[in-house]
Formats: structure tokens, C-alpha cells, sequence
């Protein structure tokens, strides 16, 4: 919840950056906050970047934009990626990408001379191939935004480049030699000798024309699949040695060039790679929620409006684990003085789901990230806050209760105007009026504050507290009680409607009642 | 090398799924008794004999083609079950070679290298044996077989074969060309022709015809000896799989030899079989369906029956060319079922090419045969027993189309008269208007009276026949339904005269 100073990390922003329009150092935390858990960001973290964890996105996940132009920043590039052009060339840029380092770790891993060098040569292919095309297509992407285009115009620079060219030159050179060796093994009994081939006709082939004509339609494929490790045997390897002996000049060279090119990557391309990571992790996300129906859209961020308002946002935890369009999506606002939204509501009818998406939405807004919902007018928050039921920590050796406030303090002294308070069920574990009284007094220094609150708690009267207070009430079906609709309005809270229709549908009403007994 | 005895052009496949509501068609017309003569209790006789039979040939050449064969059969019986002997002999050879539960291409090609050892004896004996009675045939099916055999297995290519099989043992080692794939492994390892034998011993014995660098695996060496045998694997695998893939081959040609062979013998373990009984067969003529509904026999019988009973049974004559809807009926255990399964038997029989039950028979080929037979009460079944029937002929008419042939026994007698009539009454005239012939066994008064009505010549109505002392023969003679049904017979014999007059007003 709150960033230990201990725990903070620094990045140097110097070469063009596709994450931040300014250069200069960043502090940035190197654990994940508090609230991860409580609003399961966690776990949305943990989906979005899976596959990717080499890149090493969760710190920019962990802190949350200074101004409203660095969440344009970054909505700029979002924008572009979702043209499929541009999405697509970044794509293979960063495939080809992949696939070098998986070649170097090849080259790392194997044993064989003749083995390390083609692998290497294969990285160094790979990556002239991956700037290359990428230079030949940047010239007709309709790239907008600014981060994208500071990096494709270095790219096309470095592309053109004399030291690059070279490095193209000598690598065709060195695969067209190998690619023409042809040679021949000659096994008999332990001997083997190896020598170039001279054309001696196809001996397998000879064999099925033989039996051509007892064809009798499709039978069994007999080809034993032999494996295709990258590693060699002892066999292998000498054999290969001798090749290299067979073509001296072709292997004299490959080594030559092992040995002088190590630094052949661009370090400015190579942070590139990484931080377009932190937007195709969560585009294609986006896309695959998109394709079952669920909405994305831009958030219009303001530092000072407090008139937040989003159509159709849904819990993005939730989305993310179920994957289908029926997550429960729901509309809220706060207009004027408005400032807390006091949710109340049946159990299990998404009281807890809808406050985290409350809080997600912020968080991710602040991350200049596109939000789930169909239109969100958000605040920056300088800050997420969450207050959670914890499990009793016994090592605070205080109460339950106390704990909770204990807590409750630390936010609120740390909390500013621009700050998010996401608070779930505080004090439920107290009696009603104790509830009442100290939710009142919680709520009092929230508005006195000017943060923006969820607050989510069984006290009815919390509701109307005051004119900074909205009140959303769950929706309860009056056909079906028992059915949750997960779907939330804004109206005075109620705590009987769901308890009579609930009752009445067990024959349990006052009239009901009395008529059962009397009969 | 193709068998071809079952088709001028394709292979028989036996295992080919059955048509649509196949079960039905056996279960109705009794099939399995058939079954069981032609194959004499072998299970792959039978097998053959009820894909053969369910398969319905809508080309009367087809027909032709088999029949001729049959006759060929026929004439030389002992040299036809010697050629499926052959085959069989073979197909057992290829199961005693060991077959390794490992596979690299070294055993595989080991393996293929025997079968195909001896196969190639048995590809010299069939040689030998289409040289010998070649002349003996006339059927075309047998005279393209044997000359097949003549041409493709002449003296020259059996040596070469023999010739081949011994290099494949590889003495002189192996030859193998590779290039540089991934990783500067070895790639693309293809078997070569080796060097001629003095010019390869000189280089492996250090004299190089060309520049070559050679190691030796040590003995004790066993990692290396296994990275050596794989290597030989990469360069054995594309020619195990020719060879393996040849044996294959040649077994599915001994396969496909014995399938369409066991069609011929079935045919003629039936012929021994009725000849024991007393009973006629012949060959039938099978016109093609442009020549319209045809349908004229003489003696015809239910051969399952014959065969069941092992005695002679009643035997009819039809005279039914240019009908399309036959209507049987007339008295309970008259031979109404009886008929119109030897009906739905002679259009199996005739139309893949078998020998037919009876003295002659001529008819027009139908595209497929379907029964529609009266239930025994499931008790399982909780849906009603019309809804059973309907859903049935619906599943048929899902499948018949224009040129079938169905066969209806007491269908929708299963609710009362009149809706039942009126049900089939719709069902038959549309099915015959569809270009379907309909063969209908009915105790539906009101059905059979009324499809009298109409005037039109297309229809055969035929009864049971009774004598005038109430007995039945169990014939069907030409006849008009008569509204009265012949329950007071079966009702007369099991309670006897005395018991009439009290229950003669409740009738049947």
C-alpha cells in the first residue's frame, strides 16, 4: 500500500524511449505495492505479462504516471500499435528479436566449435534481418506517435549506416559458404570417412521405383522419427570437424568472425525491444476481451476534475480468468460535489468486485493504459489506496479492530486530493452502530480530504451521509431473489427490498407467516 | 499390381462403412443365415459377404462383370481355392517375421529385407500357377488378373528384385550425402549408390580417389557405437521406408487377393449348400433402371429360410415387370413375409453379382434396399410405438431417393386402421410417385382396398393363398384384398370349432 523508500529503484532515461517523453533519472519500486492484492492487479499483472517475464515489464507496472502528458505519451503509442501495420512490423521486429537470444543461448550452450559458431552467425543473421525489414517497412507506417516515431527514425539511421552494412555483407558471405558445402559419409563396419560428394545417384529412390508397381493406395509411413536435438554426438562432431577440413577457408572464416563481432547489438534498439514489450503485453490482451465483447476504451484523465464518470466498466481480474463477455459491466459517475461512493447491497451480489474496478480503473488510467469500459472520464491519482479486510496479524499483537484503523490512519495521512481510497467492508466486523460510528467518522476525513472513496459497508445510513456521498446499490432480480445480477445503481440504499423477496419466496413474510401458523 | 476381381477398375474394400440403416436390412431380411453358408462359420468370408451384399451395384455391368467370374469359378473350383490358399499362405508368412516393439530404420529395414524375402516366393509360385491355367478362364475379371501377373512378376524383374534384396544387406557399408543444416549438423542425409567396389576400396584403405579424412570408432567405444549406428540410420531411413512401405504393399496386394477371392468362394460354398438342399439357383439378368420396374421369376424362395430349415421350402412365381407397387395380403402365416424377404434377397443377391434363389429371375437394378418391418415391442422403449414407426421411415426417407427399393411389412399397423392407412397411404404414393419401389405387407384393409382405387397398371396386388378347406400353401397368388382377415383360421386351429361361436362376434 505504501512504497517502502528502501525498496526504490532507479532507471536513466537517456536514448529515445517509447515508455517516457522526457529523459532523466526515474525512481521506480522494485516490489509490488500493497494494493496489488487487494484490487487483483496482482493477478492481472501476472496474466498480461506472462510469456513476457523476460523483459522485465513489472516495475513500470508498479508506478503510476506524473502528468497528464505522459499518459498521452503512451496513449499515442497504444494508438498506433492498434493499427495492424504498424502492430505487426513492431511484432516481427521483436520475434526476430526473440529468436536471437534464443540462438546466443544456443551459441551459450552447446559444446562443439563448429556448433557456437553457426549459432552465433545465426543470432547476427537474425538480427540484420529483423532491422533490416523493419527499416524497409517504417517508411510506410503511418506512425503518430511521438515515441514511435523517435525510434523508427533512429532505426532507419543505424539501418543505413556504413558499420551496419558491413555487418550484413560479411554475415551473406559467411552463410552462402556454408550453405554450398556438399559431402559425403562412407560407413563400413567402426570406419568412417568423410569426403566431398560427387553427384553419386540416389539409392533410396532407386528402390521404391523398383516396388512401384505392387502400389496398392496408402499405407503407413515407416520413417522413423529420428530426433532433431541441436546437440551433436561424438559421431557427429568428428564428422564435422572433417567437413571443416574438407572447407578450410569457409570455417577459418566463420571463427574469425565469431571472435571480432561480439558487440554487434545496437543498445537503443535493444531497450526498444524490451519497453514496446510493456504496450504489445496488453494490447493483445485487450483484443482477445475485445473479441468476446468486452469494451476498451482511452480514459480522458484530468490532475484537478473530480467529475469522474465511466460507462460500462467491468473487473478486469475477472474478465482476465473467465475470458467470455458475460463479466457484469456497470456504469457510475460523480458530478458536483460528489466525491465517495457508498455501495451497498445483498452478500455475494458483487459488492467487492465492483469496488475493484473502481480502484483498477484509476490504477490503470495511471499507467496510461486503455481501461475496461466503453467510455471513463478518470482523475490521475497520485496515489491507489486500499483498506481490505485482512486476516488477524498476529505479530501486531492488537486487536482486530484496532488494526483496521491502525491502517486506516496511515492512509490518511498519506492520502492527498488526487488520491484514490478503495475501502471494503471496514469495521465489518464490529457491531452496527460501532459500524455506523466509525464509518461516519472515516467518511468525515475523506471528504475533508477531497479524495475520491469507494466505500463498501452493510450500514445503510452510511449512504446518505452526505452530499460528497452517492449511493449504488446492488440490483436484486424481484422475480428471482436468490439469482445475483452483479449489477449496481445508483438509488438510496434499501437493505429490506433483497430480504423480503428472499423471504418471500420461502413463505417466510409477516402474512405468510401468520397464515402457516394459523393453519 | 491391382487384384481387380471385383471391379474392372477398383479395389473391394471390405471394411467400407455399411450403407445407411444397414442393421435393419439384416435383421429384416434374416441375413445372417445367408451369411453363415456363404462363409461356412470363417469369420473373414463373412465379413466380405455382407459388405459385398449390402453394397446394392446400380450397374448392371458391374453385375455382369461378377457373374462371369462366378461362372469362371464355377468351372475351375479347385484352382480358385488354391489362388486364396496362396494368399493366405502369404498374408501368414508376413506375420511370422518378427516384428520389434523398437523401431529404428536398421530394424526396420532388417525387417522389410525378410517379408519381402518371402513374399518374392510367393510371388514366384502365383508366377507359376498363372502360367499354368491362365487358359482355363474366360471371365475378363480373370483374364486381366493373369496376365497382370505374367507381365508385372516376368522372370527378369523377379531377378532384379532378388538381386536388390541381397545389396540391400549393405556388405560393402554404406554411402550416405549430406549438407550443413542447423547448428552445421549434419542435413539432408540421402542414401547413395556407392562408388563402384574397387575404386571405394582403394579409398577407404587410405589410396583416395579423391581427398577424404577418416576415423574409426573404438570397440569399447559403445556411446560412439551408437552415434554411429545413428548416423547410419539417417542415411538408412528413407530406403527402410521404400522397403517397408514395398512390403506393405505387396501384402495389401495378398490382402486385397484374398478379399475379393473370398466373395467367389462364398458364392460358391452357397451353390454346394442349395445343391445339397434340392434347391434351384441361377444367375440372374439385371436390367439397367432406364428399362423400368421389372421383376419376373420363377421358383423364387427365401433362400434363408431353405437354409435354416435345411429342406426344401415354397417357392414362387412373379410375374411383376412394369409394377411399381406391390400389395400383399391375406391370411396370417401365409407366406407374406416369407415372399417379401425373398424379394429384398434376390435385389441383394443379383445386384452384387451372386447366384440368385431360384430357377430365373430378371430385374430392373435398384439404388439401395430398405425394410421397413413391423417391431417386436421393445419394453425398454417409453416413446410409442408410432413414433417409433415414424421416426424410422423417416430415417429411410432420408436416404432412399429416386431408384430405391422398399420394403414394407405391416408398417403403421401399429395404431388404429384408419390413421395408420391414412399414414402409409401417404407415405407409399409419394414414395412410388418418387420413383421408389414399394413392397407392402399389410393387414390394412383400409389401406390395400383403397390403393385398389386408383387407376393405374403400375400396381400388383397379391394374397396369400388360402385353399377352400381354409388351408394355407403358403404361395402368393394375384388377388384383390378382401376386408375380411384370416385371424379366424389361427383362431379356429389353437381353440378349436367349439370355442367359435361364442367369440365370432368379437372378431379380429
Amino acid at each position: 500500500m505504501i512504497i517502502d523508500p528502501g525498496a526504490r529503484d532507479e532507471i536513466r532515461m537517456s536514448e529515445p524511449s517509447v515508455l517516457f517523453p522526457s529523459r532523466g533519472a526515474r525512481v521506480v519500486a522494485t516490489e509490488d505495492p500493497e494494493i496489488f492484492r487487494d484490487l487483483n492487479l496482482d493477478q492481472v499483472f501476472n496474466t498480461i505479462l506472462s510469456g513476457f517475464e523476460e523483459y522485465e515489464l513489472r516495475l513500470y507496472m508498479r508506478n503510476l504516471l506524473r502528468g497528464v502528458d505522459e499518459v498521452a505519451y503512451r496513449h499515442e503509442v497504444f494508438r498506433d500499435l492498434e493499427r495492424p501495420a504498424i502492430r505487426c512490423a513492431v511484432q516481427d521486429f521483436c520475434l526476430a528479436m526473440r529468436a536471437m537470444r534464443d540462438a546466443l543461448r544456443m551459441e551459450e550452450r552447446l559444446s562443439y566449435k563448429q556448433q557456437k559458431e553457426w549459432w552465433f552467425l545465426d543470432a547476427v543473421a537474425t538480427y540484420c534481418g529483423a532491422v533490416r525489414e523493419m527499416a524497409r517497412r517504417s517508411t510506410g507506417l503511418p506512425v503518430v506517435s511521438r515515441g514511435l516515431r523517435a525510434l523508427l527514425d533512429y532505426l532507419v539511421r543505424y539501418a543505413a549506416s556504413e558499420r551496419f552494412q558491413a555487418l550484413e555483407r560479411e554475415v551473406r558471405a559467411l552463410r552462402e559458404g556454408l550453405d554450398d558445402i556438399r559431402y559425403a559419409i562412407h560407413i563400413k563396419g567402426n570406419r568412417v570417412s568423410v569426403m566431398r560428394y560427387a553427384g553419386e545417384p540416389d539409392y533410396s529412390a532407386e528402390i521404391t521405383e523398383l516396388f512401384a508397381r505392387f502400389h496398392q493406395g496408402t499405407v503407413e509411413d515407416h520413417r522413423v522419427r529420428l530426433g532433431d536435438s541441436p546437440d551433436m554426438d561424438s559421431v557427429e562432431a568428428r564428422v564435422v570437424e572433417l567437413v571443416a577440413r574438407l572447407y578450410p577457408d569457409v570455417f577459418r572464416a566463420l571463427e574469425a568472425f565469431r571472435a571480432d563481432r561480439r558487440d554487434y547489438l545496437d543498445p537503443v534498439l535493444a531497450t526498444f525491444d524490451r519497453e514496446i514489450q510493456f504496450y504489445v503485453a496488453y494490447l493483445s490482451w485487450v483484443e482477445r476481451l475485445r473479441a468476446h465483447g468486452l469494451p476498451f476504451c482511452y480514459p480522458e484523465v484530468s490532475e484537478t476534475c473530480k467529475e469522474i464518470e465511466v460507462r460500462e466498466g467491468f473487473d478486469l481480474a475477472l474478465a482476465l480468468k473467465l475470458e467470455h463477455g458475460t463479466v457484469v459491466r456497470n456504469d457510475f459517475f460523480l458530478r458536483g460535489l460528489e466525491r465517495i461512493l457508498v455501495v451497498t447491497g445483498p452478500n455475494n451480489g458483487g459488492k467487492t468486485t465492483f469496488a475493484r474496478m473502481v480502484g483498477q480503473l484509476h490504477y490503470l488510467a495511471g499507467l496510461g493504459l486503455p481501461v475496461p469500459a466503453t467510455y471513463a472520464r478518470l482523475i490521475l491519482p497520485d496515489r491507489v489506496f486500499t483498506h481490505f479486510e485482512r486476516e488477524e496479524d498476529l505479530a501486531t499483537l492488537r486487536g482486530k479492530l484496532d488494526d483496521e484503523l491502525v491502517r486506516i490512519r496511515d492512509i490518511l495521512q498519506h492520502a492527498g486530493e488526487r488520491s484514490v481510497i478503495v475501502m471494503n467492508e471496514s469495521f465489518s466486523s464490529t457491531a452496527l452502530r460501532d459500524a455506523l460510528y466509525l464509518g461516519t467518522k472515516i467518511l468525515r476525513r475523506v471528504i475533508d480530504i477531497g479524495a475520491i472513496g469507494v466505500y463498501v459497508t452493510f450500514v445503510d445510513q452510511l449512504a446518505a451521509l452526505a452530499p460528497q456521498t452517492v449511493s449504488m446499490v446492488g440490483v436484486v432480480d424481484p422475480s428471482d431473489p436468490a439469482r445475483r445480477t452483479y449489477r449496481f445503481e445508483r438509488r438510496p440504499a434499501d437493505g429490506r427490498a433483497y430480504a423480503l423477496a428472499v423471504a418471500e419466496k420461502y413463505g417466510l413474510t409477516y402474512e405468510r407467516l401468520r397464515k402457516r401458523i394459523a393453519s | 499390381m491391382k487384384v481387380f476381381l471385383m471391379f474392372p477398375d477398383r479395389d473391394f474394400d471390405a471394411a467400407a462403412p455399411s450403407p445407411p440403416l444397414a442393421d435393419d436390412l439384416v435383421n429384416d431380411l434374416e441375413l445372417e443365415t445367408l451369411l453363415l453358408a456363404l462363409s461356412s462359420g470363417d469369420e473373414f468370408l463373412f465379413a466380405v459377404a455382407r459388405t459385398a451384399l449390402l453394397e446394392t451395384l446400380p450397374d448392371p455391368a458391374l453385375v455382369r462383370y461378377r457373374q462371369d467370374i462366378v461362372r469362371d469359378c464355377l468351372r475351375n473350383e479347385e484352382t480358385v481355392r488354391a489362388l486364396y490358399d496362396l494368399s493366405m499362405e502369404a498374408i501368414r508368412a508376413e506375420k511370422q517375421v518378427w516384428r520389434a516393439f523398437w523401431n529404428s530404420p536398421e530394424i526396420i529395414l532388417n525387417r522389410s529385407l525378410q517379408v519381402m524375402e518371402a513374399f518374392l516366393d510367393f510371388l514366384r509360385k502365383l508366377r507359376t500357377q498363372a502360367d499354368r491355367c491362365a487358359d482355363q478362364f474366360e471371365s475378363a475379371g480373370f483374364r486381366r488378373f493373369f496376365r497382370m501377373i505374367r507381365t508385372e512378376l516376368g522372370d527378369e524383374y523377379l531377378a532384379t528384385v532378388a538381386e536388390h534384396l541381397k545389396a540391400l544387406h549393405f556388405r560393402r557399408g554404406v554411402f550416405i550425402s549430406a549438407r550443413l543444416g542447423v547448428g552445421n549438423k549434419g542435413a539432408e542425409y540421402v542414401l547413395r549408390k556407392a562408388p563402384e567396389r574397387g575404386w571405394l576400396g582403394r579409398l577407404t584403405s587410405g589410396e583416395h580417389g579423391r581427398e577424404s579424412f577418416s576415423f574409426q570408432i573404438a570397440d569399447r567405444d559403445e556411446a560412439g557405437m551408437r552415434a554411429l549406428n545413428e548416423l547410419r540410420g539417417r542415411g538408412l531411413n528413407p530406403v527402410a521406408d521404400a522397403l517397408a512401405t514395398a512390403a506393405d504393399h505387396v501384402l495389401a496386394f495378398f490382402r486385397a487377393l484374398r478379399t475379393e477371392l473370398a466373395f467367389y468362394i462364398g458364392c460358391l460354398n452357397l451353390v454346394k449348400r442349395l445343391e445339397s438342399i434340392g434347391m434351384p439357383w441361377s444367375l440372374p439378368e439385371v436390367l439397367p433402371s432406364s428399362a423400368g420396374p421389372t421383376f419376373r421369376a420363377t421358383k423364387l424362395y427365401d433362400v434363408c429360410l431353405a437354409l435354416k430349415v435345411e429342406d426344401k421350402v415354397v417357392a414362387n412365381d412373379v410375374e411383376a415387370d412394369g409394377k411399381r407397387l406391390i400389395v400383399v395380403t391375406g391370411a396370417n402365416q401365409g407366406g407374406k413375409s416369407t415372399f417379401l424377404r425373398s424379394v429384398g434377397l434376390a435385389h441383394l443377391m443379383a445386384q452384387c453379382g451372386m447366384v440368385v434363389p431360384c430357377a430365373s429371375l430378371r430385374l430392373d437394378a435398384r439404388t439401395r434396399v430398405f425394410t421397413h418391418f413391423k417391431r417386436e415391442e421393445d419394453p425398454s422403449m417409453r416413446g410409442g410405438k408410432l413414433d417409433e414407426e415414424l421416426a424410422r421411415m423417416s430415417a429411410i426417407v432420408d436416404h432412399i431417393g429416386t431408384g430405391g427399393l422398399l420394403l414394407c411389412n405391416e408398417s403403421f399397423g401399429s395404431t388404429n386402421e384408419r390413421e395408420g392407412s391414412e399414414i402409409a397411404r401417404q407415405v407409399v404414393t409419394a414414395l412410388v410417385d418418387g420413383g421408389v419401389k414399394v413392397v407392402y405387407v399389410t393387414h390394412l384393409f383400409d389401406l390395400a382396398d383403397s390403393l385398389t382405387r386408383d387407376s393405374t397398371d403400375d400396381r400388383l396386388f397379391l394374397r396369400a393363398e388360402r385353399l377352400p378347406d381354409g388351408r394355407r400353401t403358403f404361395r402368393l397368388v394375384p388377388g384383390m384384398p378382401e376386408p375380411t382377415s384370416h385371424g379366424e383360421d389361427s383362431y379356429r386351429r389353437i381353440f378349436g370349432v367349439e370355442e367359435l361361436d361364442r367369440s365370432s362376434s368379437g372378431g379380429l
